[in-house]
């Protein structure tokens, strides 16, 4: 990953980011919102790897938490485990397979809302199981199945994609 | 040093040559490089979380989030205000897709709420009109003999052949046939069938149905029955011509009793006022029309009179 590459990775969790705690959190539909910086997140695990998903999905939880003044450090965790878990998928049996934005994004939309409700609750804080994984988590993980591949192709198209050796094989025959 | 080793197919007659692979003890590195780098980024996490969760107001780690919170402001303000038209225009279609709802959501409510005020206004009237029942059977006006039986009017089953009501109380309430039927405004009429929950009770208007009444004033006295021709208006009959009558007068029950028989009707329920009274000469009797009190077509609750020697003895 050059410099460059990582400045604009990074410029880009962090537009999320922004995104994310000004605008898109507010605007409800069907009564949930749909999570840009999740979907930005796993792109970028799914495009660079899964340090770099983890390293940015931390960095983009983190100005979440400060921006939004939550507990800091909560949206980091979730989205650090989520953008290293879209990493690993991309860099084992999801490399190169079309419906893996699609996959993945539906997959760590549950899992985060399920794991973040549990950070909520290990902190005290009252929550609603009902609230966070029926009333909201449906809508948002319909909006972000359907934001998941514009976003996936939108990111690629800004930081690119790591470009990984093919993997070698183990006998050449030489006529 | 990777392996360099060449190789000839038995089968085939071809050379097979393995080329350089990623050693393992690299790979090995990268993915502990990887795994360091994750475990240390959720250690952080864990220790930001602890930390910010465990600081008080205005500790260090407020502090530094207010501070970070500040500088990034200009940002989350700047995203904003880019934002700010796609917002406004996507409100402005989302409140597009909702007017239709919102127009059928609030037309429910109206509705609703018409109902509501209609079962309110019924609900008032219900009231005043039981209270007013409630101070007629504790004044003087109520028949002592009697006890009283309340009733809700549950059916109308009214026909150009009969005139009648069905209310919502029967013989388990003590209720026998020809017991009276009366409105704190006057007399209704006679019940003329009963079942255990419900009886049908014979309107004074009904064209078999008749009462034997006086002129308060005058003591003339007479038979209240149905006039033909006419659905709510009564005559009364049989009123001799020396007897004098006048307009304005009250009608009243005349309650008789001779020889062991007596009028099914109490004494003093009133009937009606007398609105006309003419005479010819070919007729024996005088010809009174009387405007009764209760009005028939609005009958709501009424009360049964049950005779109280028979509600002392019935179980």
């Amino acid at each position: 990953m050059t410099v460059i590459s990582a400045l604009r990775a990074l410029a880009v969790a962090f537009v999320a980011a922004l995104l994310q705690a000004g605008v898109i959190s507010s605007t409800l539909v069907f009564g949930g919102a749909a999570d840009l910086l999740l979907v930005v997140v796993v792109a970028l695990g799914l495009l660079r790897g899964s340090v770099a998903g983890a390293v940015l999905g931390f960095v983009g939880g983190l100005v979440i938490d400060v921006v939004t003044l939550d507990t800091l450090g909560v949206t980091s965790l979730v989205l650090t485990l989520a953008g290293f878990w879209a990493g690993r998928y991309a860099e084992t049996t999801g490399r190169g397979r079309a419906f893996a934005p699609v996959l993945s994004v539906g997959v760590i939309t549950v899992l985060a809302a399920i794991f973040g409700l549990f950070l909520h609750y290990m902190l005290g804080e009252p929550v609603s199981a009902h609230q966070a994984l029926v009333t909201t988590l449906f809508p948002a993980l319909v909006l972000n199945l359907l934001l998941a591949y514009p976003v996936f192709r939108l990111v690629r198209r800004l930081v690119g994609e790591r470009v990984v050796a093919e993997p070698s094989r183990e006998v050449e025959l030489v006529v | 040093m990777p392996r360099q080793r060449s190789a000839r197919s038995a089968a085939l007659g071809v050379t097979v040559r393995r080329i350089p692979t990623t050693p393992i003890s690299q790979r090995s590195a990268g993915a502990l490089r990887r795994r360091l780098i994750v475990g240390a980024l959720v250690v952080l996490a864990l220790v930001l979380i602890t930390f910010s969760f465990r600081s008080s107001e205005g500790g260090s780690v407020n502090s530094i989030q207010s501070a970070g919170a500040a500088a990034l402001r200009p940002f989350a303000v700047g995203v904003n205000r880019i934002a700010q038209p796609f917002r406004d225009g996507y409100n402005w279609t989302e409140s597009l897709f909702h007017a239709r709802s919102e127009a059928a959501r609030l037309r429910a409510e109206n509705e609703r709420l018409r109902q509501i005020a209609i079962q309110n206004q019924f609900a008032k009237q219900e009231n005043a009109y039981l209270k007013r029942q409630l101070h007629y059977v504790s004044g003087r006006s109520f028949p002592r003999d009697y006890a009283y039986v309340s009733a809700a009017v549950i059916g109308r089953p009214s026909t150009a052949f009969a005139q009648a009501i069905i209310v919502d109380a029967g013989s388990s309430r003590g209720v026998r046939l020809n017991d009276p039927v009366i409105t704190p405004d006057g007399l209704v009429g006679l019940v003329t069938r009963v079942t255990s929950g419900s009886a049908r009770v014979q309107l004074l208007t009904d064209q078999e149905a008749a009462a034997s009444a006086i002129d308060v004033r005058t003591r003339a006295s007479g038979i209240v029955r149905h006039a033909r021709g006419t659905r709510e208006t009564l005559v009364l009959d049989r009123v001799r011509k020396e007897d004098v009558v006048h307009a304005g007068d009250s009608i009243v029950t005349a309650g008789w009793r001779a020889n062991g028989l007596g009028s099914v009707y109490p004494k003093g329920i009133p009937i009606g006022d007398v609105t006309s009274v003419g005479q010819s000469d070919t007729d024996f009797f005088q010809q009174v029309q009387v405007d009764p009190y209760v009005d028939f077509g609005a009958l709501d609750a009424v009360l049964v009179l049950v005779p109280k020697t028979r509600a002392s003895t019935s179980p």
